[in-house]
Formats: C-alpha cells, sequence, structure tokens
C-alpha cells in the first residue's frame, strides 16, 4: 500500500511530532508513505474567512501536487473535510484526490483496531466538530485508542459541544472562543478529577497516571492546549497519531 | 397626564439600533455571569427535551426533508402562490395589503388602527412585527401597544429587548421576572399584587389578571402568523399560552402581518409542519393552541380582517441561489439552543430579533447583503460562529447554516469589509503558501526566531494580542516536518 502523506501546512510548522508520528503508525503498519515535497496548505483558513479568490489557487495547487496519489492521508479532520466537501466549492470542476484522516484510513482501508501500541496514561478525547458532523469518523478515534495498551480512556461530560477554536473565529472573536474553550477546558479538569477519585476508590494502588487531552486535530488542541497551559493545569495534550505512534 | 401618556414613557420603546458589532456586544454579555447563568440552564433544559421530542419520531428525518422540500416548492413558485393567496383571502372577506418594506408595512398599520379611531392594540407574539419594529412605530403614531404572550410582557414591561425567537425572555430568571412585574405593572394597568412571589404560578396569574382587562377592552389586535395555506386563504398560528387565541377571536379587527415565505401551498403540506415545529421549538409533541382563519366568519370573531404581506428583504433573498435557503426557516429556535456561541453571548448580542445561527444568516440578507454593502455590525454577522455545525443538525426544514455563513463570509470580504490588517494577513498567508519553497523560508524563520522557547506568551497588536490575552502557544518547531523529512528521507 502506497499513500501520499498531507501533513498540514500548520502540523509542518508548528507540530512536526505529529506529522513523524503518522508516519511512524503507517510504517509500523507496513504502508508505504511518500511526502510530496510540493505542498503546502489546503486553504481552509482562506475559505473559513471569506477569502474565496485566495483560497482558489491553494486548491488548485492541492490537486496538482497530490493528483498522482491514488490515497491521502491526513492528521487533520477538518483538513479532510476542507478537501471533501469544500474544493470543489471553491473551484468547480477540479478533482480532488481522495482523502482520508488518520483513523478512517485505518479502520476502513487497513482494517485494522489495534495499531500495537503502547502509552501508560489516562486519556479524555475531545472529538471535534469538524471531524464529527462535516466528515462523520464517528467514534473511529477511540476505538483505535481502547486498543493502546496502558491506555485508560475515559469520556468527557460535553463531548460533542466545540471548545471554540474555529480557526479566525479564535482572533475574530476572541472573548467569546476563550469563553467557550474555558468551559471545554473545565469539562476536561473535571473528568480528571472524577477519575482521579474513582482511581483512588479502587483497590489497585499504583501511581497517579498522566493525564492527556487528546484529539484529531491540532488546532482545536493548540487552543484548548494554550488554555490549559496558560491555566497551569497539568494535564498534557497530543494528537491521536503521536498516542498511537508510541510503543513500550 | 393621562395613563396612556404614563403607559408609553419613560424610556419609550427600545430598539436595536445602534448594537455595536457582534465581538463588541458579546463581549458585555460574557461578563454578565446572570445572563450566562440564565441562558445556560434554560437553553440546556430545552435542549435536552427536544432531543428526546425528536427521537420519538421514526420517520424524522424523512419530515425533514419533506419539510425542507415543501419550502423550496414555496419558494420556486412564490409569486403564483401568493397571487393564489390574495384571491383566497379576499374571496373570504379579507383585505390584503402588500408591504414592499417595514416603512410601508408600519404605515399600513398604524393607518387601520388609526382609521377605526383606536389608541391601543393587543398584540399576539409575532417576529415579523419585531423585524419591521411596529411597536416602535405605532408608539409614535401614539398607539398603546400591549404584547400578550408572557415573555413578551416581560419584555416590554422591562423596557427589554427579546434575546430569543421563541422565548424572548430567556434571559430573565424567576426573581427578575418578579421583579419587573411589581415595578412596571401599575404604569401599564393592572398592578401585580404587593405580595407576589416568585413562584411560576403566581406570576403566571399576575400576567394573566393583567392582559384580560387588555383583551377585554381592545378594538384591534395585531399578529403574525406560523403558516398561510394558499390553496384556502388560511391563516396559521401556533402558541402556547391562549394569548394568541383570545387576540385572534376577541377584538373585531385583527391585522395580521406575515412574511411573504410563509406559505404552504396546501393543507396538507402543513400536517408536516404541524409535527416538525412543536417538537423542534417547545419540544412537544403537539403545542397546546393552533388557531386557524380564513378571512372574516359572520358573527364570530373579529369582523375585520387585514392581511399585511410583507417582503422587507425577502425577495433579494429569494434570488440568491445559495442564501435563499434561509427563507426556509420556520423561527422553531432549535439552530439557537444548540449554538454553544449563542448559549454564552445571549440573543441581544446579534442586534436583531433574529438571534443565533439563523439571524447570523438571515439578518444580513434581509439588510440588503445581495444588493449592496452592509454596515460593519450587519458584517459581523455571519463570523459570530465557530462553525461547529451543531445548528445544521437540528435544523427541522435542513438549512445548511454553515454553507450559508461561509458565503456571507465571503460576500462580506467582497464588500472590503475585511480589517486592513487581516486582508494583509491573508495575502501575505496565500503569497506564502503559493510556492513550497516560500513556505519552508517563512518556517526556518519562525524556527530561528521561537524555535528555542518552550511556548510562546506574547503582547500586541491586533491578533496577536486576541489569542495571547488568556491562551499560550507552542513555540513553532525549529525543524519543521519538511525539513525533517528532506534531512531523513533524501
Amino acid at each position: 500500500m502506497h499513500v501520499g502523506l498531507f501533513v498540514t501546512c500548520f502540523n509542518d510548522a508548528m507540530f512536526p511530532a505529529v506529522g513523524k508520528a503518522t508516519v511512524a503508525v503507517l510504517e509500523r503498519l507496513g504502508v508505504e508513505v511518500d511526502f510530496p515535497a510540493e505542498q503546502t496548505c489546503c486553504g481552509q483558513m482562506h475559505f473559513n474567512s471569506g477569502y474565496r479568490r485566495q483560497c482558489a489557487g491553494l486548491v488548485a495547487h492541492f490537486a496538482e501536487v497530490f493528483g498522482g496519489y491514488e490515497t491521502v492521508v491526513t492528521p487533520s479532520a477538518s483538513c479532510a473535510s476542507m478537501v471533501r466537501h469544500y474544493h470543489e466549492v471553491v473551484r468547480p470542476g477540479v478533482a480532488p484526490p481522495r482523502v482520508y484522516e488518520l483513523s478512517e484510513f485505518l479502520i476502513d482501508v487497513l482494517g485494522v483496531i489495534d495499531v500495537g501500541a503502547v502509552y501508560p496514561a489516562t486519556v479524555a478525547f475531545h472529538p471535534t466538530c469538524h471531524s464529527q458532523r462535516l466528515l462523520g469518523i464517528g467514534d473511529r478515534p477511540q476505538r483505535l485508542l481502547a486498543a493502546v495498551a496502558g491506555l485508560r480512556l475515559v469520556e468527557l461530560a460535553r463531548p460533542a459541544e466545540c471548545c471554540g477554536f474555529g480557526g479566525t473565529f479564535s482572533v475574530k472573536n476572541p472573548d467569546t472562543s476563550v469563553a467557550m474553550g474555558n468551559d471545554k477546558v473545565d469539562d476536561v479538569l473535571g473528568t480528571f478529577d472524577q477519575s482521579r477519585s474513582a482511581a483512588s476508590h479502587a483497590d489497585r494502588p499504583g501511581p497517579v497516571a498522566a493525564h492527556v487531552l487528546a484529539c484529531a486535530d491540532t488546532s482545536c488542541l493548540m487552543h484548548i492546549g494554550g488554555l490549559l497551559s496558560r491555566r497551569g493545569a497539568g494535564v498534557r495534550t497530543a494528537h491521536l497519531a503521536e498516542i498511537l505512534a508510541s510503543t513500550a | 397626564m393621562s395613563s396612556r401618556e404614563q403607559a408609553s414613557e419613560p424610556p419609550g420603546v427600545p430598539t436595536f439600533a445602534g448594537t455595536p458589532p457582534f465581538p463588541v456586544a458579546a463581549r458585555a454579555a460574557l461578563a454578565d455571569g446572570q445572563l450566562r447563568a440564565n441562558l445556560g440552564r434554560a437553553t440546556a433544559t430545552i435542549r435536552d427535551k427536544r432531543a428526546r421530542a425528536v427521537d420519538e419520531v421514526a420517520d424524522w428525518e424523512a419530515l425533514r426533508r419533506a419539510g425542507a422540500a415543501i419550502k423550496d416548492d414555496v419558494l420556486a413558485r412564490l409569486p403564483e402562490l401568493l397571487i393564489q393567496l390574495e384571491e383566497r383571502v379576499s374571496a373570504a372577506g379579507g383585505v390584503v395589503h402588500w408591504a414592499r418594506d417595514a416603512a410601508e408595512a408600519n404605515d399600513i398599520v398604524a393607518g387601520i388602527v388609526r382609521g377605526h379611531g383606536a389608541r391601543e392594540v393587543v398584540k399576539v407574539k409575532s417576529m415579523a412585527t419585531q423585524e419591521i419594529e411596529l411597536n416602535a412605530a405605532l408608539a409614535a403614531a401614539d398607539i398603546d401597544v400591549w404584547e400578550t404572550d408572557l415573555a413578551e410582557l416581560i419584555v416590554q414591561l422591562g423596557h427589554d429587548l427579546p434575546s430569543h425567537i421563541l422565548v424572548p425572555a430567556i434571559h430573565r430568571n424567576r426573581a427578575e421576572v418578579r421583579e419587573i412585574f411589581l415595578r412596571e405593572m401599575a404604569r401599564a394597568g393592572r398592578p401585580a399584587p404587593p405580595d407576589l412571589t416568585d413562584d411560576p404560578a403566581a406570576l403566571a396569574d399576575a400576567s394573566r389578571r393583567h392582559l384580560r382587562e387588555k383583551f377585554l377592552r381592545a378594538k384591534v389586535a395585531i399578529s403574525g402568523g406560523n403558516f398561510a395555506v394558499a390553496d384556502t386563504g388560511t391563516v396559521v398560528i401556533l402558541e402556547s399560552e391562549g394569548n394568541g387565541r383570545m387576540c385572534l377571536t376577541l377584538p373585531e379587527v385583527l391585522i395580521t402581518v406575515l412574511g411573504i415565505e410563509k406559505l404552504v401551498p396546501t393543507w396538507q403540506d402543513l400536517e408536516v409542519f404541524l409535527q416538525l415545529l412543536p417538537r423542534s421549538s417547545t419540544a412537544e409533541r403537539m403545542n397546546p393552541y393552533t388557531s386557524s382563519w380564513t378571512g372574516v366568519t359572520p358573527g364570530d370573531g373579529p369582523q375585520e380582517f387585514h392581511l399585511v404581506l410583507l417582503d422587507n428583504g425577502r425577495s433579494a433573498t429569494l434570488a440568491d441561489p445559495v442564501g435563499r435557503q434561509a427563507l426556509r426557516c420556520i423561527r422553531c429556535s432549535a439552530c439557537l439552543n444548540v449554538c454553544p456561541v449563542y448559549q454564552r453571548t445571549g440573543g441581544r448580542s446579534y442586534g436583531s430579533p433574529y438571534p443565533g445561527p439563523i439571524g447570523a444568516i438571515l439578518t444580513p440578507q434581509l439588510r440588503g447583503i445581495h444588493e449592496h454593502p452592509v454596515d460593519a455590525q450587519t458584517a459581523s454577522l455571519p463570523f459570530a460562529s465557530s462553525l461547529c455545525g451543531a445548528c445544521a443538525e437540528v435544523c427541522p426544514v435542513r438549512i445548511d447554516i454553515p454553507e450559508v455563513l461561509l458565503y456571507l463570509r465571503a460576500k462580506v470580504v467582497e464588500q472590503q469589509h475585511g480589517h486592513y490588517g487581516e486582508r494583509a494577513v491573508m495575502t501575505a498567508a496565500q503569497a506564502m503558501f503559493a510556492r513550497p519553497g516560500r513556505l519552508a523560508a517563512a518556517e526556518r524563520a519562525g524556527g530561528a526566531l521561537f524555535g528555542r522557547r518552550r511556548r510562546l506568551r506574547m503582547r500586541g497588536p491586533g491578533w496577536v494580542s486576541a489569542w495571547f490575552g488568556a491562551r499560550d502557544m507552542p513555540a513553532p518547531a525549529r525543524e519543521s516536518f519538511r525539513a525533517w523529512w528532506k534531512r531523513t528521507h533524501s
């Protein structure tokens, strides 16, 4: 199996570890990964902010770069949905390649649930809006996480609620974005508090496991993580790929 | 000073005029802890109830599709159906008026009221009359307006603005309602009992007694309409309190202001909406009162009926192939109740009686965004969304609200409403993304500048302070992914 990796501009510049982790997981499962170096951006920021003219060139560039690939894999649900749903809106007639979000590719194409990862931590997963409502990946990430050795998956009280990132919404409407984000952070911290007290009541004593918030989108994760960091909360963030790439 | 003058002043009828752009208006609302608590509680309750009411219906998705299809059919042949409605209403003894905009509609209504020598009217809750700010127009014509829906009464007595389509006083809790009743009812008519508690039954009883004398006295009533059946010329109103039934039957004259998109072709089509609307709005299987009337019935109910058909930007909206789906809206408020932005900012931040996601796509269109550049407040509305898509999931007539938001954002940018700084950022980003070499160079520069830091905390103008005001950011990587790939894979 040969795939093209669309790492996304955001991961490329800010979170290269997510790209490396994606490569690691795919190669471990015997997938041949190619990174076409001409790739840049899917145009989502321009499209979502109303700059369609500027977006159109990026859409054409994307089709050109990935046109030769039967399968493209990306560690971003929101960029995958941009390509799948909106590239044809921006440039009617363009033929975008088949882009899979990582968990879709692993489960739907490779048919794998247990990727052989080990990750000793308590993990809460935030299902991002675009992954759920635009891409419809459902509980694929949680199924993959549940199969990771050492990982304890806990569910947020209000998982379906938006974290408030929203691309340029986060800076055009910062007060609202932060208010939504802080409610998400409260949910995350409350979930871990509960899991901690539940664990302390169990009769298997042991060290308190690390608390990690995971996501299939680094953009939302950067927003929630930025609030967690500012609030000094002892919760780390990790992209789904980073957890799946981790081994003993 | 007559009692009427006492009632109408001070401080007059508030309007949404002067609302600042959404980010500014929202800031004030976000700082109001009481408002956020009231809204959060109320929307969570109604959201959960709606989900249960919808889950009961096995063919809900088919109903939604049918609702959307019927509305699309109506919009596709609106002129023909409107003419049919006019014919049927006229044949049944009603008078049909056509209003191009708010001013025309208000003049028509005020003229009819004055023509009967009436100095007061009772009103059924109506979004169309909120839209045209009829109450302010009638007050200016020296006509007292009495809202009779409980929540509208609370808003009116509180000299307040509505903040929800279905529950206009959703931002108030019962303690605040009690205070408003005690303070204001006496100036408007029958006072609240001095020992009034904040028990909901006691509050309802006070409003009932306060309103009853107005129902019995008024000669003219004003309503909107949920639907109008073109086939028979029948107007239909769904309500929960019975105040509508009183207004629609007791006065001698009834004036209905109806948006031209409110038509359904036949009674059979109405069946779909009588299922969709109550479950989506109040989360009820069936609403308590459904009133329908066809023109005038001799000896029964109002003996004079005026139907004012309101355009006010609808024709221009209809002409737009993407935006026109907003005209399917049946004003249920399901999109408000699930919207994470609305839940935190409240309705008044939207600067229009149509708040929430539907307001963000309807208001700019009704204000003419397809024909001319709009003001800064209107231009801010399509951006008042994180594009989470929760609204589209619940819309009973399947309006793709995010699609229209995105479309209107592009309109706003075309109309040069992009802030100069924003435009510069977008243009620079596009230039960078157009050439992989430029992106790689920018990544190297970012890595060299910030890569030694663990996280960023910055001060700066515009978007910099907007982000860093409450959030940290990880530093850009010292080595980008593409640099790593080049180093390790070639």
